[in-house]
């Protein structure tokens, strides 16, 4: 009788445990889940990251103000610009440096910028990953034209280095602006051209209304901010909550969505591309002219090379700055955010009055946003789980640090 | 008498001739066949290059005409590995059951009027029956590779054969009943009788599921679940390489090729056109295969891809239900007339 009950005994399974990434084709870089899977549905999922580890932070301890600003470029290696200008508001917070207008004026075009070329770089692989290939090539066409953009302005495409503590490098060039402009009449076109091939398509309603859903409190506990925090409906933005640069200046709304699904989070980047495009445009219109560089930072940033070569106390600044780093820094912390792309980049800077930081503690979205995969995974299907990496928008560079 | 008569029995020279004429029907077949499929793909990335705003292959020769042979030289040449864990004898015969069952179907296609290697009177059951059987080279290479994604791809794809072949084969009973056959030759023949020679106007509901179907039996965009990129790498073939992974390219592509001409015989009709061209006999079919072809490329360019649970559903919920109605219809159509 007990062998036969034994025999009776319902089969047993077992989850299949696979392990996706760091080298998978959807993980936007080294990002790891490990999912237990019963037939396509994930049991649990296990987020592994640090494959991009560099240690940002600690090396900036071994920097002066001025050479740390590089390496907030490797952070989002995307939307390098927006990082350089969370740094350098972060520093003249806490050294009580103001810009000039131009200056603010400039960063907010840049970080606009920034802020669609992240974005379309988003829409392209968040819809390469489920399936539609050719918004992909589509968008990389239009962020080339702005990378190039960049490359006007600064020489460089990826790791532009920028801004400045105090302002910004160079000034902007007639061309570049009259280019930009070209570029902000033409982008809504685009954007619409996106839109024409996902929007509508019934396929791409299916895999995204509904999928990947966090209510507003849950998106809160979470600690979620930018346009994952803004798709549950919450109007954060730290643009208008704690403006920097010149975004009190111009008139922008902040987009939310309602359901908190992947559906809801994509139409908030695709409002917000037309949002940064009419940012750029009215800064475009309105930025006035003046130096780029505060005039009252002499002892923290680099005076002019021509002075260099002919002025003593130029030269001596100089010296120092690049040697020792800004030897008057006031002693302090100060915690100062900006709003990236991917949400919040928050900076923390403890000062102990020499030319480095003592710390330097990185907030970084997509670290925040790793961490809610699994609570969106859990439950769903395989295909989900592409879906759900696609639409927090992580990128390693800045998880790992 | 002739020197072969002298050496054989009576009668075996018809035989023998009949098979040599075969034979070389078949080689023909083939042939084009497999130079279409090579072709094939340079238009894939051709037409797709296009629609996305970029050139597409360019390097070698004119406007990189000479990549499917570069592809073919590269992949012929390519180490054929072996994962350690694999069990051998299944791994290496898959990607062969794929091709086979896929070259097989071709035999009992009419190219044009009297050109057809074998004239079955059943040939849609054939194809049928030969898709179904390609589908085990596929769950068989996702069981044998012993790896968890091309498990998983073998999995989806059975699964997906199944659903997809019931609605196929009802989509393709509207046809059968209006024709009174399930030889291809003459259900081309009984389109004749209808407007501009096709069955696509009484049967375009079957038209419409069987060609969703065909997109789903040939696992193309957007039902390539199978071998969905972005969720199991590459899916069931994900740990082939070199010649086995290229049968199961060309395995896809003359089921491509085969689906394009069962849907223009059963539905467009066939060889007939709305009027002859001279001397080329199957231009009609030719014209209509690249049509369904590009049509292949173009849907893969536009649409993202379906979920599991969607594509069951889409499958079960809509195909099917449309097919038995288009059955039904049909069929009393058939009485009442």
């Amino acid at each position: 009788m007990e062998q036969i009950r034994d025999e009776a005994a319902p089969l047993k399974t077992k989850e299949l445990t696979v392990s996706m990434g760091p080298q998978h084709p959807a993980t936007h870089g080294v990002l790891r889940l490990v999912l237990d899977l019963d037939g396509e549905t994930v049991v649990k999922c296990t987020p592994y990251v640090g494959y991009l580890h560099r240690g940002v932070e600690k090396l900036a301890e071994n920097r002066t103000y001025l050479s740390a600003l590089p390496l907030s470029d490797r952070l989002d290696y995307i939307s390098s610009m927006a990082n350089n200008v969370g740094y350098v508001v972060a520093v003249e917070r806490l050294f009580g440096i103001e810009p000039p207008e131009r200056a603010k004026f400039i960063r907010t075009i840049v970080s606009e910028m920034t802020r669609i070329s992240s974005h379309i770089i988003w829409v392209a692989t968040h819809a390469l990953d489920i399936g539609a290939m050719t918004v992909f090539l589509y968008s990389f066409r239009e962020r080339e034209w702005l990378l190039d953009l960049f490359e006007m302005l600064c020489g460089a495409r990826l790791t532009v280095s920028y801004p400045r503590i105090g302002g910004v490098r160079n000034d902007v060039s007639q061309e570049f602006l009259d280019s930009l402009y070209k570029f902000t009449e033409e982008f809504p076109k685009r954007i619409e051209e996106y839109e024409t091939l996902i929007d509508q398509n019934r396929i791409w309603l299916k895999r995204t209304k509904g999928i990947g859903v966090i209510s507003a409190e849950e998106a809160i506990n979470w600690g979620l901010t930018g346009p994952m925090l803004r798709g549950s409906g919450i109007p954060y933005d730290v643009r208008k909550f704690e403006p920097y640069d010149a975004y009190d200046k111009v008139e922008f709304e902040v987009p939310v969505g309602k359901n908190g699904d992947v559906y809801d989070r994509y139409r908030c980047r695709m409002l917000e591309l037309r949002q940064s495009n009419s940012i750029i445009k009215q800064c475009i219109e309105k930025l006035p002219p003046g130096p780029i560089m505060a005039p009252d930072a002499p002892k923290f940033t680099l005076p002019p090379k021509d002075r260099v070569m002919k002025d003593m106390e130029s030269l001596i600044h100089h010296f120092v700055l690049i040697t020792k780093g800004p030897l008057t820094a006031p002693k302090g912390e100060i915690y100062s955010a900006v709003e990236v792309p991917k949400g919040e980049l928050g900076f923390y800077f403890v000062s102990d009055g020499t030319g480095k930081p003592y710390r330097m503690r990185l907030r970084a979205p997509s670290f925040v946003h790793a961490s809610v995969l699994p609570r969106l995974c859990e439950g769903s299907l395989v295909a989900d789980v592409i879906a759900n990496i696609g639409t927090i928008d992580i990128v390693l560079g800045e998880c790992d640090r | 008498m002739s020197f072969f008569e002298t050496i054989f029995a009576p009668g075996a020279v018809d035989i023998m001739l009949n098979i040599g004429i075969i034979l070389i029907k078949i080689a023909v077949v083939v042939g084009i066949v497999m130079a279409h499929v090579a072709y094939a793909t340079y238009f894939e990335r051709k037409v797709i290059g296009h629609m996305q705003v970029r050139l597409g292959p360019m390097r070698v020769g004119f406007h990189g005409l000479l990549q499917p042979i570069a592809d073919f030289t590269k992949l012929f040449f390519k180490e054929d590995i072996i994962p350690a864990n694999a069990d051998k004898p299944i791994f290496y015969v898959a990607p062969v059951i794929s091709l086979l069952a896929a070259l097989s179907s071709l035999a009992v296609i009419p190219f044009f009027e009297g050109f057809v290697v074998a004239n079955l009177n059943i040939g849609i059951l054939f194809i049928l029956a030969m898709s179904s059987l390609g589908a085990y080279g596929i769950v068989m290479s996702g069981w044998a590779s012993n790896s968890k994604y091309s498990f998983l791809g073998g999995l989806r794809s059975s699964a997906q054969v199944i659903s997809y072949e019931v609605a196929m084969g009802l989509s393709l009973v509207g046809v059968m009943i209006m024709a009174g056959s399930m030889n291809l030759t003459d259900i081309v023949k009984a389109q004749e009788a209808y407007p501009l020679k096709a069955f696509i106007f009484p049967q375009f509901l079957g038209f419409f599921v069987f060609i969703v179907a065909a997109f789903a039996e040939t696992n193309r965009t957007p039902f390539d679940l199978p071998e969905a990129e972005s969720e199991l790498v590459a899916g069931y073939f994900v740990e082939y390489s070199g010649m086995r992974f290229a049968l199961f390219y060309a395995a896809e592509y003359i089921g491509m090729i085969i689906m394009a001409c069962l849907a223009s015989i059963c539905f467009l009709g066939g060889w007939n056109g709305p009027f002859e061209i001279p001397y080329v006999p199957f231009a009609w079919l030719l014209i209509k295969v690249y049509f369904f072809i590009f049509l292949y490329y173009w849907v893969r360019a536009t649409v993202p891809r379906y979920r599991y649970d969607q594509l069951m559903g889409l499958g079960w919920k809509v195909l099917i239900p449309l097919a038995l109605l288009n059955i039904t219809i049909t069929g009393l159509i058939k009485i009442l007339v």
